[in-house]
């Protein structure tokens, strides 16, 4: 019984990294159908940024906060000078720009930082909680508590916020939206800011478990991507929940399977649950007006 | 003008040979080599170029080779075994190098090692595989300890503790897989019963199901993990979460500070083989290598301001050996350079004390490693009755 207990908190562990990495997914494809490759690297920036300015001599907290400004930047800058001028082009070219953006980022980290791991100590210590006969990291609790914050503050912005709304016009009809006086352009702008903010959030929370290097954007990209596919791409909720069933299915199959197949067993699920459910778990389908 | 043309074109060929070609050739002897010096494999043959160049003008400021003075020529190959292969061709053909030094991967050495074996020219290469002296080639060498030698150095250590029945956790990169199959392999030569294998993926993030696992197995009385890069480090954290209790062993693959520091307070206790040279300060004052690893270590700093790294002994190591061949063997010939290479006997170097022979064209053994235990933050010797 204790085994299974600790089985389900790894995977609450590692299904929280992939939930906060898929929630960055969720705001601009909501805003501007791009599915944002280089939402990866906004993870890493947000890391990697902390843990250099933090070793320059800045208190962790406020390193924290200015790697989170420096990476709604670098969004704000991959918004202007490489989606925007490709503005008239398909949803298929933009998302091919994210990932030029995100090899283009990876390769500029290996220079600006290096190319080591690195680590930021956890909240509250690594002495781990015993629920039940597992063993538990207080950070796992603080990534979860991050990720359910995320999706509350998400909602309330979406749902109860002039801007908000925008965001939902722009997605459901960019012409209509100008039409009614939105300026589109600030507000796709804004949910690249806004994804890399949750990004770089997401980073920060994660390294002092997962660790951090250049290149761990990548790796969670896919993992990230594929959780928000399965709950339904464009539904914070369903995000979270993709993210923890991803995690919790890797866990268990790493468990009860084998740990060479855990990933297979993994995404041969997400297959299933596609091919039944193409919208994903908690996707709205896309109703076409003729 | 065609026959004049030729004509012309060969005597002014020949007059560059003469005046430019020639004298430079009799002066010096080129050493090639190609390392990885860009790209994935870099953080291994940068610290190797480094070292090489420090070690060239070392030898020439004390008057070279047999009164001549060594010519280095240093490829970069970027990690790619097919520009490595390339390069072979050009140092062989182009640059007519009397012997080379390089290989910083093991795919980039077996890809140029067909070159030399058909050019019949030493190549004394800095990577790791077994495969790259086993079978022995005639003309190839290698300087680096082998994944086989860690695994036996924690066996050995394992039985003096009276653990022999053991649980191994594995990276599936290159180095997991490859020490992994080692170890296995040697297992039961060594005693050791590997009752239960995990692996993980490199970048996985949480290792605790597979150490529950583990944990939950009947028996298992000691832990190895053979693996590189972060996930070592999150094994360990794993195994303090669990409140393991029987012993861990982690690899050479982490033998650096940066484990220490990723690993925390979680990597107390945790023991793994390392070179001397990684331990260069806390060596007896007896001990044969102590006096090699700190001058290297010393000279190392001071010329480049970054820490020493066991594989720029590796390539220190190479070129020593292949210096004091042709000194002893009074001139750069190859067929007479390569003969003593493989008669090198009790070269102390970086890496561990050097005997070669016609059927070990490694020449390490497993005094080679040094068993170390990390306590309070920093590593400790243990004491090593055996060797």
């Amino acid at each position: 019984m204790a085994e299974v207990l600790q089985f389900f908190f790894s995977g609450l562990t590692v299904g929280a990294v992939y939930a906060l990495v898929a929630l960055g997914f969720t705001l601009i494809y909501n805003a501007s159908d791009v599915i944002n490759f280089a939402q990866g690297e906004f993870v890493m920036l947000g890391g990697m940024s902390t843990v250099f300015l933090a070793s320059a001599g800045i208190p962790i907290p406020l390193a924290a906060l200015l790697a989170v400004v420096l990476t709604i930047a670098v969004g704000l800058a991959l918004h202007r000078f490489a989606i925007e001028p490709a503005r008239g082009a398909s949803a298929v070219v933009l998302i091919m720009i994210t990932i030029g953006a995100s090899i283009f980022l990876r390769g500029a980290a290996q220079i600006v930082f290096d190319k080591r791991f690195h680590s930021l100590p956890p909240l509250f210590g690594i002495e781990p909680l015993r629920l039940g006969g597992a063993a538990v990291l207080p950070q796992s609790v603080v990534v979860l508590a991050g990720a359910a914050l995320i999706v509350v503050l998400l909602w309330v912005f979406i749902d109860r916020t002039l801007i908000g709304k925008a965001v939902l016009a722009t997605a459901a009809n960019r012409l209509a939206a100008r039409l009614v006086g939105i300026d589109t352009r600030r507000i796709v702008g804004l949910s690249f800011a806004v994804s890399a903010a949750i990004g770089a959030v997401a980073g920060i929370l994660i390294t002092p478990i997962t660790l951090t290097s250049y290149d761990v954007g990548t790796l969670l990209a896919l993992k990230g991507f594929a959780a928000a596919m399965l709950g339904g791409i464009g539904s914070a909720l369903g995000a979270v929940i993709g993210g923890l069933l991803l995690g919790m299915l890797e866990a268990f199959s790493a468990g009860y399977v084998s740990s060479k197949y855990k990933e297979a067993v993994a995404f041969v699920v997400i297959l299933a649950v596609l091919l039944a459910m193409p919208q994903g778990l908690l996707g709205r389908g896309k109703v076409e007006r003729v | 003008m065609t026959r004049v043309g030729y004509v012309m074109g060969a005597a002014t060929y020949g007059l560059a040979i003469l005046l430019y070609g020639g004298p430079q050739a009799s002066a010096q002897v080129k050493i090639g080599s190609v390392l990885s010096v860009t790209g994935p494999a870099s953080f291994l043959g940068d610290p190797e170029k480094r070292t090489l160049e420090m070690l060239v003008d070392e030898i020439n400021a004390k008057g070279g080779v047999n009164g001549q003075k060594l010519q280095l020529v240093v490829y970069d190959d970027g990690g790619d075994a097919n520009n490595a292969r390339t390069f072979a061709t050009r140092l062989i053909e182009d640059d007519k190098i009397a012997a080379m030094v390089g290989g910083t991967t093991t795919g980039s050495t077996l890809a140029m090692i067909p070159a030399f074996e058909e050019a019949q020219i030493p190549l004394i290469s800095l990577a790791g595989a077994i495969q790259i002296v086993e079978p022995v080639r005639k003309w190839v060498f290698k300087t680096p300890h082998t994944d086989k030698m860690a695994c036996e150095k924690i066996f050995v250590d394992l039985k003096r503790r009276g653990l022999t029945t053991i649980a191994l956790i594995s990276g599936t990169d290159a180095f997991g897989k490859s020490m992994r199959d080692q170890c296995v392999a040697v297992a039961p030569k060594a005693g050791i019963t590997i009752a239960h294998e995990e692996t993980y993926g490199p970048r996985d993030s949480d290792m605790t199901p597979q150490l529950t696992n583990i944990r939950n197995k009947a028996g298992v009385q000691a832990m190895v993990n053979p693996g590189f890069g972060q996930g070592p480090a999150i094994v360990t954290r794993n195994y303090r979460q669990l409140a393991f209790t029987v012993p861990l062993y982690q690899s050479h693959g982490v033998a650096s500070k940066q484990f220490i520091e990723l690993a925390g307070a979680a990597a107390e206790g945790v023991r793994l083989p390392a070179a001397a040279l990684l331990v260069a300060d806390k060596l007896a004052d007896n001990d044969p290598q102590k006096s090699v690893v700190v001058n290297y270590t010393r000279a190392y700093q001071q010329k480049t301001g970054q820490p020493v790294s066991t594989f720029g002994g590796h390539a220190y190591d190479g070129l020593q050996i292949l210096a004091q061949a042709m000194q002893r063997a009074k001139s750069a010939d190859k067929a007479k350079v390569r003969d003593e290479i493989e008669k090198t006997k009790g070269y102390v170097g970086t890496g561990g004390i050097v005997n070669m022979s016609p059927t070990d064209h490694m020449g390490l053994d497993l005094s080679a490693f040094r068993m170390l235990e990390i306590k309070n933050g920093d590593w400790t010797l243990v004491p090593d009755p055996a060797s």
